[in-house]
């Protein structure tokens, strides 16, 4: 793990790049990530996440920006724009069920080539896609998805690069963390190491490869 | 009454101590304001809390305590969070009891749809497929009608939301369920008869001998 400076990390991020990025309605979103891709214009990304949030905030405002060439998310309800340019063809959106989603994230970063659900089964989620019969029951084979880069806001992470996360800024996060070939975080506080207890650490430190330092 | 005041108040019936309860937007959220006393259930949202509490006071509200709208709440004692992953592991897994869900329609086979309306509203889908395909128990609270039509319908015209059929739907004129799949008419609204909960629903409802009236004090 590299300590790095926010200027530095996203100048690592290719136009045309895919990114995972953690949040909930932008709750648990890298604001000062987000931000910084805006200031640098980094174009034509895909991005995948829970949802594109609301105008000006987390993932809205890389919609706002226009820098997303596709998203794969589950809820865009919240943000007119997104919906906006879905319409006008500007952005692909690929709509999934949360649940498929998150378990499609944690497949790409788990070493597993996809997952079984029924949930999708007999709606427009199912075209396309293979069903499969377990023990008498119809599936959706669902792949695996992983990124070039997950940007993570973590509540706590230590000199090393272990996380913890805050309540319900957890959400997509320590999935994400596993799923992208380079991970890079943001931390509410940066502190020593020890001081989150082993117990508490939701993301092992050897798959963080940076750490934005505070400014 | 109200009609949503009406449907939130007899689905808090369906609810009991120790359940796990996953509430939609809308009519679903009020269902948590008419528990009764000394009511234990666990609330879960699922963008990863169990033991979601009422909106904070003004000025207590914390950026990362939140329900699945983004909006603030509270955490009450035994709260626990998690992340989505385990959020919809309780959800598909056969850990949640019951979930609450709007709809759009419901068809005479039980059938939900309440994600989009193509080509005019299209939200995503979220967590609603896996919340209906998934919980043990599923219930739909909405009003009867929008605009004049029926919104239990034959066969529903728009997407469905799940091949999974819905255990109950109540709304301001009926509660109905769906035994051996075919909608059968429990309860008619307060001071609403058989046939006028007949005349305002577009589906073929099997109406028992003994239809009760929905019983909800204030």
């Amino acid at each position: 793990m590299k300590t790095i400076s926010l200027e530095r990390s996203v100048a690592m991020i290719p136009d045309g790049a895919s990114l995972m990025i953690g949040g909930f309605m932008a709750v648990g979103t890298p604001e000062r990530v987000v931000d910084e891709i805006v200031r640098q214009n980094k174009r034509d990304l895909t991005v995948i996440a829970n949802d594109t949030a609301m105008p000006g905030k987390g993932i809205g405002k890389l919609v706002g920006a226009k820098l997303l060439r596709k998203a794969v998310v589950s809820h865009i309800g919240l943000n007119p724009e997104t919906q906006r340019q879905m319409m006008a063809g500007e952005l692909q959106v690929e709509l999934v069920p949360q649940g498929t989603l998150i378990e499609r994230i944690r497949a790409g970063g788990y070493g597993l080539g996809g997952i079984l659900t029924q949930t999708g089964i007999g709606t427009p989620v199912e075209d396309g896609k293979q069903v499969i019969q377990v023990n008498g029951k119809s599936y959706l084979l669902e792949v695996a998805i992983r990124a070039d880069f997950a940007l993570v806001q973590a509540f706590l992470a230590d000199y090393l690069g272990n996380l913890s996360y805050a309540l319900t800024a957890r959400n997509f996060n320590p999935v994400m963390a596993m799923a992208a070939d380079t991970v890079i975080v943001c931390a509410d506080n940066v502190v020593p190491v020890g001081v989150i207890s082993p117990d508490h650490i939701a993301t092992p430190a050897p798959v963080v490869d940076y750490l934005i330092a505070n400014v | 009454m109200e009609p949503q005041e009406i449907i939130a108040r007899r689905i808090a019936r369906e609810l009991s101590s120790g359940m796990l309860v996953n509430l939609g937007i809308g009519i679903p959220t009020q269902v948590a304001n008419y528990l009764p006393e000394g009511l234990h259930v666990f609330f879960q949202s699922e963008n990863g809390l169990i033991g979601t509490g009422a909106p904070p006071e003004e000025g207590m509200a914390h950026p990362t305590l939140t329900d699945a709208g983004g909006r603030p709440v509270t955490a009450l004692p035994g709260a626990s969070t998690f992340d989505s992953a385990m959020s919809f592991g309780l959800i598909r897994g056969g850990h949640l009891d019951l979930t609450v869900l709007g709809g759009l329609q419901v068809d005479q086979a039980g059938h939900l749809a309440n994600w989009t309306i193509p080509k005019k509203m299209v939200p995503g889908m979220g967590g609603a497929m896996d919340l209906v395909s998934g919980a043990k128990r599923v219930i739909v609270a909405m009003q009867h009608t929008a605009k004049g039509k029926s919104k239990i319908v034959k066969k529903c015209t728009l997407p469905i939301t799940s091949t999974r059929r819905v255990d109950l739907v109540v709304t301001e004129l009926a509660v109905i369920a769906f035994p051996e799949g075919r909608a059968t008419l429990l309860e008619t609204g307060p001071g609403v008869s058989v046939p006028q909960v007949v005349a305002a629903t577009e589906a073929e409802l099997v109406i028992p001998d003994h239809v009760a009236e929905i019983h909800v004090s204030s």
